[in-house]
């Protein structure tokens, strides 16, 4: 197996190089403020951000601190700023990024940072448990329930989230407004509004047309652009929107 | 040394983990009594989340099915050596389960008249191997990230208390009229460094596979078997653990899964000059065959001088005869995988794949109950395991795929219903006063070890001996070597070196810890596979290429005794399925 691993870096042709990554540090038992630290790694043409944080953590400082799971991009736990942008760490490949400079990350914004790359996410979990992020249908059937392929479709986009917060956080409301529900909520919240089979959609909208519901949004795309798994968030925000003024129809 | 800060809790059920079989348990346990779950991850970070295919039910709802079939392919994709009893109700339960899930609202992909939809997989077929059959339910090739979703979804629903990020160490048990029964978990909050112990009435293990020991692998990087190492460590057996799962697809070099939906749907495996080689190795379904025999297919086409790509090391997965919207509306995720990992075009070119170590057939035994056992027979009272830390065995020496989403939600079910019936009469057992002090005693040499090996090479070690050594192919020779190389890492293991020194988010600790349990595990999967000399489902030996009923037609069983691994033998349990050859 050793040998594919090599053979594949041939194919990709992109032989070893260095990068340099500027990496944003805080350790709450040390600092009084984050820091920026650098550090050269070598990486190969299929390597992606995370490897390079790993490569960092096992070869040159244990200490570095940051989430990560399944790194192919469905567990949602990297998300991170990459050179500005909100992206997954294990989904960014270090050859797509411009490496004649350093490569800066930093944790997302807007939530609590605990330690390096790693922030507090509870306010963001506790924003999509207040929209009851749940079917809500008072039949009690005994089969399963019949839903038509359009129907299905319907809600298919907002299914995909993998609540990763790369859209909340990169959005400006959010930034300056924690009391926001957020792109992700709103997302998770459309996912069952449009779900056929639910019943509770009323309850949602109302819930979502607080002072900090939809109307916070102002339509930056931020969060479109965000999304790893090419979620179209600001239309759903949009198809919400709607839903509030004439019903989810 | 610092003071640590301890905080007790009591619950009636403790569920470990929150993957698929955890929360499906805490959805059953949770209305009834007290209950909380305990992860190491946020839920929905959890690794049922990637699984992409389906999940096994014979449903019928597009071509006739019964779940008896589902129980045949069970038992002769498992190589016999699955307990016929547990594959009966795996395939029984199965129906219910899905409708579960549907109830619960999980967005299956549907029929044109609404029905759930479902597609062919691997040994999945009708009227006992005659051909394939459509018995996948599944939603995109993203199913198990809906389960994982619609699980997490409904727990909010129910309130269930989660406590995440808390990584459990320890197991305490203690004995009560001369029985051993478990008290209380003892786990380590990431955030702060500080100790919890949940005494619980009932403790259910849900806790996940160790894929991490090979390199090339499918799993996470979390996946490092730490409940399988503590039920071992505390003297409890571990059952089959010769037998792991290598799939066929992972993006070679990389390991990365790309579902075998890809050819339910209709891709093909082809060699470098373009021959669909499994019409070989299985006539009659062919690419469809279970994932041991194409794995083993396709590293026999690579070893023969076959492969594809310029060091002939891998074969091609080729979709480029389906319908781009077939794709994007059937395969949408791994498509993706192939572009942005290898920068290859599905639609237009064959994918580059290898087997990749994916799914651990055996681990904690239990009954039909997911009740555990301390030997063959004997049940430990209040202490039960689902999904892939467990082994029952529907899965015997190879999973058929999309029966472990079908596991997951049938015995993690079962999990939950069986801890609240015991956890309903039962007292909560004392914890003893020392009962923490082990793991103090090992946090706190890893927060201070000042040694010179680094956890990540003896890691990577680790995993290269296991890929070079217990992978498809595997001999004597093969296995002492591993095994050899394993102890010569243990050695290393005691002068480890941790240089976070904080107690909060503390990942370097964590990683040394989890190397701990990778070794253990590695050995007895290789300890196993040496003792077992004959070849059947999974675990295929060079050096004895047959199955041998007369000998081996049991489950192996390892125990931790001093430093050494114990072995013991099983029995299987035949119902209505005399053992036959295996073809397809």
């Amino acid at each position: 197996m050793s040998i594919a691993v090599e053979s594949v870096k041939e194919i990709a042709a992109v032989p070893s190089f260095t990068v340099t990554l500027f990496v944003r540090r805080f350790d709450p038992e040390k600092d009084e403020e984050p820091k920026w630290q650098d550090f050269d790694v070598t990486v190969f043409g299929t390597d992606r951000v995370l490897d390079a944080l790993h490569k960092i953590k096992w070869e040159l400082d244990g200490s570095l601190t940051f989430r990560r799971s399944c790194a192919h991009g469905v567990c949602g736990s990297d998300a991170m700023r990459i050179n500005g942008r909100n992206r997954l760490a294990c989904k960014t490949l270090i050859k797509d990024l411009d490496i004649t400079q350093p490569i800066y990350v930093e944790p997302i914004k807007g939530l609590k940072v605990e330690k390096d790359l790693v922030v507090d996410m509870n306010p963001f979990y506790q924003a999509y448990r207040d929209v009851k992020p749940f079917l809500i249908a008072s039949d009690k059937p005994t089969a399963e329930r019949i839903q038509s392929p359009e129907d299905r479709a319907r809600f298919e986009d907002t299914t995909k989230c993998i609540l990763c917060a790369a859209c909340t956080t990169s959005c400006p409301v959010f930034w300056t407004d924690n009391q926001y529900f957020g792109p992700a909520a709103i997302v998770n919240a459309h996912r069952f509004i449009f779900d056929s089979r639910d019943e509770a959609a009323e309850v949602r909208l109302d819930i979502l047309n607080d002072k900090e519901g939809v109307w916070r949004c102002r339509t930056t795309f931020n969060c479109t652009e965000a999304c790893p798994r090419g979620i179209e968030v600001t239309k759903a925000i949009a198809e919400v929107k709607q839903a509030v003024l004439r019903g989810r129809r | 040394m610092s003071e640590v800060k301890v905080h007790h809790y009591q619950y009636d059920v403790v569920i470990v983990g929150a993957g698929g079989a955890g929360m499906r348990a805490a959805i059953e346990a949770g209305p009834h009594l007290k209950t909380a779950v305990i992860s190491k991850l946020f839920p929905t970070r959890s690794h049922t989340g990637a699984a992409q295919g389906g999940m096994a039910a014979a449903l019928a709802n597009v071509e006739e099915d019964n779940w008896e079939w589902h129980t045949f392919d069970t038992v002769k994709g498992g190589d016999y050596l699955v307990d016929q009893d547990a594959a009966e109700i795996l395939a029984k339960e199965s129906v219910q389960a899905v409708i579960d899930l549907e109830n619960m609202g999980l967005p299956f992909n549907r029929t044109p008249d609404g029905k759930i939809d479902q597609r062919r997989f691997g040994g999945h077929t009708r009227d006992h191997g005659k051909a394939p059959v459509r018995r996948s339910c599944y939603a995109a090739d993203r199913t198990g990230h809906m389960i994982l979703q619609t699980l997490y979804q409904n727990c909010v629903k129910l309130g269930i208390e989660f406590y995440n990020e808390f990584y459990v160490l320890d197991l305490v048990m203690n004995t009560v009229d001369g029985v051993e029964r478990p008290a209380a978990v003892v786990a380590y909050e990431l955030a702060t460094g500080e100790l919890h112990v949940f005494q619980g009435k009932s403790i259910v293990f849900a806790t996940g596979g160790f894929g991490k020991i090979f390199k090339t692998t499918s799993n996470a990087h979390t996946l490092t078997g730490d409940g399988v190492g503590i039920i071992y460590r505390k003297g409890l057996p571990l059952e089959d653990m010769e037998f792991y799962q290598f799939h066929p697809t992972g993006l070679a070099g990389l390991g990365i899964l790309l579902s075998e939906a890809a050819r339910g749907e209709g891709a093909i495996l082809r060699n470098a000059s373009g021959e669909r080689f499994m019409e070989r190795y299985a006539p009659t379904i062919k690419d469809l065959a279970p994932r041991d025999m194409v794995a083993r297919a396709m590293a026999n086409e690579v070893r023969e001088g076959r492969g594809a790509g310029p060091h002939k090391d891998y074969v091609l997965l080729d979709l480029t005869h389906l319908e781009p919207a077939v794709i994007d509306a059937k395969l949408p995720d791994i498509t993706e995988f192939a572009r942005t990992y290898l920068g290859v075009e599905p639609y237009t070119e064959p994918v580059p794949v290898f087997p990749t170590a994916h799914y651990a057939m055996g681990g904690i035994p239990t009954n039909i109950k997911a009740e555990v056992l301390r030997d063959n027979t004997t049940v430990v009272p209040g202490l039960y395991a689902a999904g892939e830390c467990a082994c029952v065995s529907v899965h015997g020496a190879n999973r058929l795929g999309t029966n472990s989403l079908l596991d997951i939600n049938v015995f993690g079910k079962r999990a939950g219903i069986y801890a609240v019936e015991y956890a309903k009469d039962a007292q909560f057992v004392d914890v003893p006063q020392d009962a923490i002090a082990e793991t103090v005693k090992l946090i706190e040499h890893m927060r201070n070890a000042t040694g010179t090996e680094k956890i990540a090479v003896i890691r990577k070690e680790l995993q290269d001996t296991m890929d070079k050594n217990a992978q498809v192919y595997r001999t004597e020779e093969s296995l002492n070597e591993a095994l050899d190389k394993i102890k010569e890492l243990r050695k290393r293991y005691e002068h480890i070196q941790v240089q976070d020194r904080g107690l909060r988010f503390n990942t370097d600790l964590l990683e040394a810890i989890e190397l701990g349990f990778l070794l253990d595990l590695a050995e007895v999967l290789a300890y196993t596979a040496r003792e077992r000399r004959e070849s059947r489902g999974g675990h295929f030996r060079e050096d004895f290429e047959t199955r041998n009923d007369e000998k081996f037609m049991v489950h192996s069983m390892a125990y931790k005794d001093g430093e050494d691994i114990k072995i013991g033998w099983k029995p299987v349990t035949i119902t209505n399925y005399p053992p036959m050859e295996r073809k397809y």
